[in-house]
């Protein structure tokens, strides 16, 4: 495997750096996002061919692929400002792209890719923890179209979207894979009550209730009954996405605090000097070293390993990402001391961020858990007697 | 970026596969794989057949009998031949004394040393540490005094590993005392059967005693058997501890001591079940299987990384530093899955030779010493200590 990065990666990620440094005003990060301000930072990333890294031209987009879109949410997570891209892009942008027939993608994904609308996906449901075909909302086919009725929890963006790819129930038992079908559902029809709030990292999200919620034959997105393997797909997607943009935010974290440990002086000298926090330091770096090196494995492998290996490269990347996340956060806010607890000091804004994206598609217990009950691999005996290594596997 | 290893990597892999799989002689295979004993004979049987191959010493100069491969070709070599149960060659000429004598050697040194090292038929060991210079190396007091066309040695060394092995030392001496620490120190190859010299292996934690005490009483060592000039051995000495940093992560060990400690959990009966289905074990295993890889991609990403600046130059400090606990946190799940297995204690029975009765099963009686014997692993080498302040040191200069 090669992990070196073409000139044309670098180059863009340089100039994403120098665009969004100067977008989102370093004493601001992490504060309340309001909603008019999204909007104008939305339109910008527009303008810069941002929104289009993981469409294609068709769409108006550049696909850069998963390690183009990684390059990216780190960049974003370093200047605390992916708000809106993990919701309108990354989940429903490349779900329209997949499922989408073409006029489908006409009306809802070139005008989000151009930054005059956003969109979201609401697939998530209070009882179903991180489950993802735990769905119970159901649409019903009715004369004119079909009818939708359930609840839709943590729907990001959800309060801004002007369109919902709703997930429904149209066949089968509440954790069938089988029988779940998406639905574009504009954000004016009649039927939906849409409970806005903010979220830990200053963005926003909404729980949805639907209820007899109308919309045409049209309204259906991609095959019915079978829309499960494009959502996994797509929160695959995403999840490598969080973390890197958690990678993103935990270098700033340490960056923030290594500046703090040489400026700060205590005792007649600067913090640096205590070996106490040089150490914590240094783990900080080498639980991002590991985070990092995942992540971007991770964003190779996805479209091209076997099923078998790209899922548990998948869910060591998470569990890897979010312990260091949390391992991070909190030691920047306590080399900072009391200051890092403030609203003022924006360590605290990225440890908050950091949080969130833990918490996003299967936190680190659930990853660990799936990976104890289904991936620890045969015994030793059996391993030697195959093939020395399942390391080649992920070549 | 690329996600695959080429064509021509897999291929390497495969030939190396097959080479350790048909040459590695039986016995050999079967120690390291259960944690016995392995002897200067078993390794030098098994060097001379990578050396017959052609293979003997992969990291040298083309020039001196290296293969030219590249850092990919190196790093699937050594993983293939930990998978596959070789003994590493311990044998310090390769790694360190070579190297050295390439840089800084006399041609004369050259020709009379290298041979022997590619075939381990001559035993190398580490004369640095002594009983009041361990990381703080510089501080070292054996002195060594000209007199004619020989120095006379004294001192005493300490953790010197396999010297009871060794054929050579190659030994840091003071040779002035009147400057600056780093500044007096030359570099000495000395005989280890000269008059003077005796090596005392030191007892261990578990049982073994694979480190020695050499003491040298005023040892003749003729001066052509100065490395480079006089007083300049501390430059040498580093540039031979840096080449000892980068193999220290450990990826293939982690991946062979999972299997085995998987193997031994399944075998461990817990009433009606195995240790392997407890879910808290299971769990533990997932999280050392999963920073494995990770330390797998670090590995790999670290040697193919451009523009991933901040941490490159202390790469090395990193993956020692995770790589050697993460050995450490596999060794110690083990002494878990043993459980009360892991109580007997009986050295003799590390020996494959070993014939009394056992209190524990067979695999099992290794664990508990391959665990105390772990702890070497972030003490030598730079104690992890010293790599962490090494890290924070390079973030913090910035």
């Amino acid at each position: 495997m090669d992990f070196s990065l073409t000139d044309e990666q670098l180059a863009t990620s340089a100039a994403v750096r120098r665009y969004l440094q100067d977008q989102y005003p370093d004493a601001q990060r992490g504060d309340p996002v309001d909603m008019p301000s999204a909007r104008r930072r939305w339109q910008g990333l527009a303008e810069m061919g941002l929104l289009g890294m993981a469409v294609d031209e068709r769409w108006g987009g550049s696909q850069q692929g998963p390690v183009g879109l990684a390059l990216l949410a780190r960049e974003m997570g370093r200047c605390h400002a992916g708000e809106g891209y993990l919701s309108s892009i990354v989940l429903a942008g490349t779900l329209l792209q997949a499922l989408g027939s073409t006029e489908q993608c006409e009306r809802w994904l070139l005008p989000t890719v151009a930054g005059q609308q956003q969109l979201a996906l609401a697939h998530s449901e209070p009882q179903a923890r991180y489950t993802l075909s735990d769905v119970q909302t159901r649409a019903q086919a009715v004369p004119d179209g079909w009818r939708i009725d359930g609840h839709k929890s943590l729907v990001l963006g959800g309060a801004q979207a002007d369109a919902l790819l709703v997930l429904a129930r149209t066949e089968g038992a509440p954790r069938d894979t089988h029988g779940l079908s998406l639905f574009i559902v504009p954000a004016t029809t009649d039927g939906l009550a849409v409970q806005h709030f903010q979220t830990l990292d200053g963005r926003h999200a909404a729980h949805i209730d639907l209820h007899h919620a109308r919309v045409p034959h049209d309204a259906l997105l991609g095959p019915l009954h079978q829309a499960f393997p494009a959502l996994q797909q797509a929160t695959e997607l995403a999840l490598v996405w969080t973390c890197a943009e958690s990678v993103g935010a935990m270098e700033t974290l340490i960056e923030r605090t290594t500046e703090h440990l040489k400026t700060r002086r205590q005792f007649g000298a600067p913090l640096a000097r205590f070996q106490a926090l040089q150490h914590r330091l240094a783990d900080t770096m080498i639980g991002l070293e590991q985070a990092d090196a995942m992540v971007m494995a991770a964003a190779m492998l996805i479209d091209h390993a076997p099923p078998e290996v790209r899922q548990k490269v998948l869910a060591t990347t998470k569990v890897i990402t979010a312990r260091a996340a949390q391992a991070t956060s909190e030691a920047a806010i306590q080399m900072h001391g009391a200051m890092g607890m403030t609203a003022e000091c924006r360590v605290g804004h990225f440890a908050k961020l950091l949080t969130t994206l833990s918490l996003y598609l299967g936190d680190a217990q659930h990853h660990l858990r799936w990976y104890a009950e289904h991936a620890i691999a045969p015994s030793a005996a059996a391993t030697q007697a195959s093939a020395p290594t399942t390391e080649k596997e992920f070549a | 970026m690329k996600h695959t290893f080429s064509a021509e990597d897999q291929a390497f892999a495969q030939e190396v596969r097959d080479f350790v799989r048909t040459q590695l002689p039986a016995d050999i295979r079967d120690k390291v794989a259960r944690g016995l004993r392995v002897e200067r004979a078993d390794i030098q049987r098994w060097h001379a057949r990578l050396h017959a191959r052609g293979w003997g010493t992969p990291h040298w100069p083309v020039a001196h009998g290296g293969t030219g491969w590249t850092p990919m070709q190196r790093y699937i070599f050594s993983e293939e031949c930990l998978l596959g149960h070789a003994p590493r060659v311990v044998n310090s000429g390769l790694g360190l004394v070579g190297p050295m004598l390439m840089a800084f050697g006399s041609p004369a040194q050259q020709a009379r040393y290298l041979p022997g090292m590619r075939d381990s038929s001559t035993w190398w060991a580490q004369g640095y540490s002594e009983p009041d210079a361990g990381s703080d190396l510089a501080s070292l007091r054996t002195r060594a005094v000209r007199d004619g066309d020989h120095f006379l040695v004294t001192g005493h060394k300490v953790w010197t590993s396999y010297a009871h092995f060794c054929d050579m030392l190659f030994c840091l001496v003071r040779t002035n005392p009147d400057v600056k620490p780093q500044e007096g120190i030359s570099m000495l190859l000395i005989d280890a059967r000269s008059p003077g010299v005796t090596i005392r292996p030191i007892p261990m934690l578990e049982g073994g005693s694979d480190l020695n005490e050499v003491f040298l009483d005023e040892v003749r060592v003729p001066v052509e058997n100065l490395v480079g000039e006089v007083d300049k051995g501390w430059t040498y000495a580093k540039h031979t501890l840096g080449n000892e940093r980068t193999g220290i992560a450990g990826v293939a060990s982690c991946k062979q001591q999972l299997a085995r400690l998987k193997d031994l959990a399944q075998r461990q009966p817990d009433g009606d079940r195995t240790v392997l289905d407890d879910p808290l074990v299971r769990a533990r295993i997932a999280e050392l299987e999963m920073q494995t890889m990770a330390l797998e991609f670090m590995g790999l990403k670290i040697m193919s990384a451009n523009g991933q600046g901040v941490t490159a130059p202390v790469a090395p400090s990193i993956l020692k530093v995770f790589g050697t606990e993460l050995r450490q946190a596999i060794y110690s799940l083990m002494v878990q899955v043993a459980g009360p297995q892991a109580i007997p204690f009986q050295p003799d029975a590390f020996h494959a030779d070993h014939e009394g009765e056992l209190a524990s099963p067979a695999e099992l009686m290794g664990v508990a010493a391959n665990y105390f014997d772990a702890r070497k692993l972030s003490i030598y080498g730079g104690a992890n200590e010293v790599q962490r302040h090494l890290i924070a040191k390079s973030l913090l200069a910035a």
